[in-house]
């Protein structure tokens, strides 16, 4: 395989880990501070919908992901409501989440577009563009000369190709998810927040005996949950995507569950879970159809590749992951 | 005279249909070790949760040093320099001693700062006091003895004047019990007023100047701790004259029913936990088995009642029972006769969220008078444990409450009508009256001493020395796996047994 090859594919992983560690990151907030959530997938579809339709209307991408982030933060309000304050069954919430996602999205689609549940294609101030390093390759080099990018990328040396590759050339989302895991990591180990909140997943009541509120630290987090999940959704839509079809997050929220489990809710192992898991499924855009000496496997395999991963590496290879202990339990106050 | 360090007027408080406190007005001198004693559910921890702004009094006023105070919520209590140690500790697992003390009483934002500072005066309290704890350790790396010298660190940090300990010692061994109450005496040196809620009358008399007795919610008395004895707290607390020694005639012990000859056991860890010993009960006789809790008493005990296996030789009235395998579980075990009153009955005894009469029929399910071909005889099942509540004095009387409704006290009486009423050859009894409340240990006691008196063979293990003591007609102590060595209970004494249960060997001690 030619390092070129090597490196677009790396490329395309950043940019499909990028909705999931956004997602895993927002997980890790809520489920440390004792709220599980798998309603991340229907945070993600609302605001990707939300965000691709005012881009749309608006023409543009900022006033977009803003939709986004408050629709997602709408649902998060919703998932604290039934689970902080009416000590309400997590999952069960999560599912409603996803579920009122999943409807509503369409449903609005429909009402607004009339394109069969979908959001008419972005284009220009419409999307987030991407970001161009100085003395990068890219689009614009490619006007100047009137050679595809491929052919200027092929011509220069290694590291110049990883640096306009990798590290140029993507969406402003791509790097404020990477920047997410140092400020998260931060803001969870170095923080007085930080300590309440791992402190309100473990222990609710030694919180509440301090004299910290339980229902305070809880909602802080499943909004910080919201908006991080907006930001995801407005990813998939508007930077990855240009627009928004039905069903589009496609089980990323539940990847990121996955992810976050595998990372055992620490901020930096959820970064190299993510990288995996866009990796697989950046593996599996590229080699569609694999000739293996007569026997063609079908792209329906590769496709299916990265989810059956998941089950193989969460059935296997997580071993004892310990989520905060107070994980699920609504809190009430005994003595 | 001296302005009261707290002052409680008339607080009272219901949950529902149940008054947990009525009407009480109690006044504590600052300086001074005050407690506080009743049975369980008598409103001692609801009233002391009322004055940490755990919950709201429905009347009542609360005066600190004077002051007419709101306690709204924690916060609040803590302002008013109140800290509270809760029985069951508030800490987190997976945090330092030194993350647990700041939590929620950090400097700013950052963390960095507000822990050096406490770093900087725990080493100052600690000194003061002598607290010694390990800043760095993890709270699951530490024993629960200094997770409690964690939590009182916890209140002194937070500049609290006033301590309340809430039945401190049901998690300590003697020996840290003891040293609790040196650090208590030391607080009440420096100035410090502590309220000491608790059930049991010898640390009531060891520790305290002053002790109020409450009574089903109500405040029965307030005396001089010098002024007072055992007998007149007990019958203040239970309502009646109660008897604070086990009332028995001498053992006549008959025939071996239970002969062990070199059993070990080793646990899941693997690690050998019962490393072959040799005991014998006869018929008629109580043995206790005294020592330090976590010293093979547990697995010996589950070896014999089908909870694990073993290796070795038990016999059962001379023939032998399997110790793995096949006629080695529960079920197995109860068909030859032996009953099992487990060490924890919440997890091993009962299952709280089911109602009594069901949690009657465990172990026992299968037994034709509770069937009707493949069914259960529900009916019937009910019908006995109705005879069971009655005999066993189970309050309240009804069999459709689920276990966890009831006291700990009328939980293991029927635990124990469960066992007893089976008729055994052996009954094996593990801490039968631990978080039990006075009136119903002396019921727990007549019962097994009446089983006794039927000439059935009884294993006792209690980490109480004082149960072992009422109780026995011989006494074995544990240590290490081992048997350290047997005493009659007549001609030893604390001292001794202490020093057995501390691995001090028999013939040295």
């Amino acid at each position: 395989m030619e390092f070129l090859t090597v490196i677009q594919i790396l490329d395309s992983t950043i940019r499909l880990a990028t909705p999931l560690l956004l997602a895993c990151l927002a997980g890790l907030y809520s489920e440390r501070a004792g709220i599980f959530d798998i309603g991340l997938e229907g945070k993600m579809l609302m605001s990707a919908f939300f965000s691709a339709a005012v881009a749309a209307l608006t023409g543009s991408v900022w006033l977009g992901l803003l939709a986004g982030i408050a629709s997602s933060l709408a649902l998060a309000g919703l998932h604290g409501l039934a689970s902080i304050t009416f000590r309400g069954n997590q999952l069960i919430s999560g599912v409603a989440v996803n579920f009122l996602a999943a409807g509503m999205t369409v449903l609005v689609a429909q009402d607004w577009f009339q394109q069969g549940g979908r959001t008419p294609s972005l284009f220009g101030q419409g999307r987030f563009e991407s970001a161009e390093f100085p003395l990068a390759i890219g689009p614009k080099d490619s006007e100047a000369t009137g050679r595809p990018v491929s052919e200027l990328m092929a011509e220069t040396n290694i590291l110049h190709q990883v640096y306009s590759e990798l590290f140029s050339g993507h969406s402003i989302l791509v790097y404020v998810a990477f920047l997410a895991v140092p400020v998260t990591w931060w803001v969870l180990f170095r923080t007085r927040f930080g300590l309440r909140l791992r402190a309100v997943g473990e222990n609710p009541a030694a919180v509440d005996t301090a004299g910290v509120s339980v229902v305070g630290l809880r909602y802080a987090a499943v909004a910080i949950c919201g908006v991080l999940c907006g930001i995801a959704g407005a990813y998939l839509a508007t930077a990855l995507q240009a627009g928004f079809v039905k069903d589009m997050t496609a089980g990323r929220g539940f990847i990121a569950l996955a992810a976050l489990i595998f990372a055992k809710w620490r901020p930096w192992h959820a970064m190299g879970a993510c990288l995996l898991f866009g990796l697989l499924q950046a593996v599996a855009l590229r080699f569609q159809n694999i000739d293996l000496g007569g026997v063609v496997i079908p792209v329906q395999v590769m496709d299916a590749l990265p989810y059956v991963l998941t089950v193989v590496i969460l059935a296997g290879f997580v071993g004892k992951a310990i989520p905060p202990r107070a994980g699920g339990e609504p809190y009430v106050k005994e003595r | 005279m001296t302005v009261p360090a707290i002052e409680l007027k008339g607080i009272s408080k219901s949950f529902g249909p149940v008054q947990a406190n009525k009407n009480i007005s109690i006044s504590v001198a600052p300086g001074t070790i005050h407690g506080i004693i009743g049975e369980n559910g008598a409103g001692k921890s609801t009233l002391m949760s009322i004055l940490y702004g755990f919950y709201k009094a429905d009347a009542g006023e609360i005066r600190i040093n004077g002051q007419k105070t709101e306690i709204p919520d924690s916060q609040a209590a803590i302002a008013a320099g109140i800290g509270m140690v809760f029985q069951h500790f508030k800490l987190v697992e997976n945090f330092t001693v030194l993350e647990n003390i700041v939590l929620g009483a950090e400097e700013g934002g950052l963390l960095a700062p507000s822990l050096a500072r406490a770093r900087k005066e725990l080493k100052e309290l600690e000194e003061e006091y002598e607290l010694f704890v390990d800043p760095d350790k993890r709270i699951d790396e530490i024993g629960v003895g200094m997770q409690q010298r964690v939590e009182i660190l916890k209140a002194l940090y937070r500049k609290a004047e006033i301590l309340i300990l809430d039945e401190p010692t049901g998690v300590l061994t003697p020996a840290e019990a003891d040293q609790l109450f040196r650090i208590l005496h030391r607080l009440r040196e420096e100035g410090k007023t502590i309220i000491l809620i608790t059930h049991k009358l010898r640390e009531i008399m060891e520790a305290t100047d002053t002790v109020s007795v409450m009574r089903r919610g109500e405040m029965t008395a307030t005396v001089k701790t010098a002024e007072t004895n055992p007998e007149q707290l007990a019958e203040l607390m239970v309502g009646r004259k109660v008897l604070l020694r086990v009332d028995k005639v001498p053992a006549s012990p008959g025939k071996p029913v239970l002969e062990i000859e070199n059993l070990r056991v080793t646990d899941e860890a693997g690690v050998e936990r019962v490393k072959g010993i040799d005991l014998t009960v006869r018929a008629g006789e109580i043995v206790g088995i005294a020592g330090v809790a976590g010293n093979g008493q547990s697995e010996l005990l589950e070896v014999l009642g089908g909870m694990r296996p073993g290796t070795g030789t038990i016999r059962l009235n001379g023939d032998p029972l399997p110790l793995s395998g096949r006629g080695s579980d529960g079920q197995a075990r109860r068909a030859q006769h032996i009953a099992h009153v487990p060490e924890d009955r919440q997890r091993e005894g009962l299952i709280m969220d089911f109602h009594a009469w069901e949690n009657v029929a465990f172990g026992y399910h299968r037994d034709p008078a509770y069937r009707r071909g493949i069914f259960m005889d529900n009916a019937a099942l009910r019908a006995d444990t109705e005879r069971k509540i009655e005999k066993f004095d189970v309050r309240p009387a009804d069999g459709w409450l689920a276990a966890k409704n009831f006291s700990g006290g009328n939980q293991q009486k029927i635990v124990v009508a469960r066992e007893i009423e089976r008729n055994p050859d052996l009954l094996l009894v593990g801490q039968p009256t631990r978080g039990v409340d006075i009136g119903a240990i002396e019921f727990i006691h007549k019962q097994i001493v009446a089983l006794r008196d039927q000439g059935k063979a009884i294993l006792l293990v209690s980490v109480e020395l004082e149960e072992i003591f009422s109780l026995s007609d011989r006494i074995a102590v544990m240590f290490d796996g081992h048997i350290m060595g047997e005493r009659l209970p007549h001609e030893t004494d604390e001292k001794e047994l202490g020093l057995l249960m501390a691995g001090v060997s028999g013939e040295a001690a």
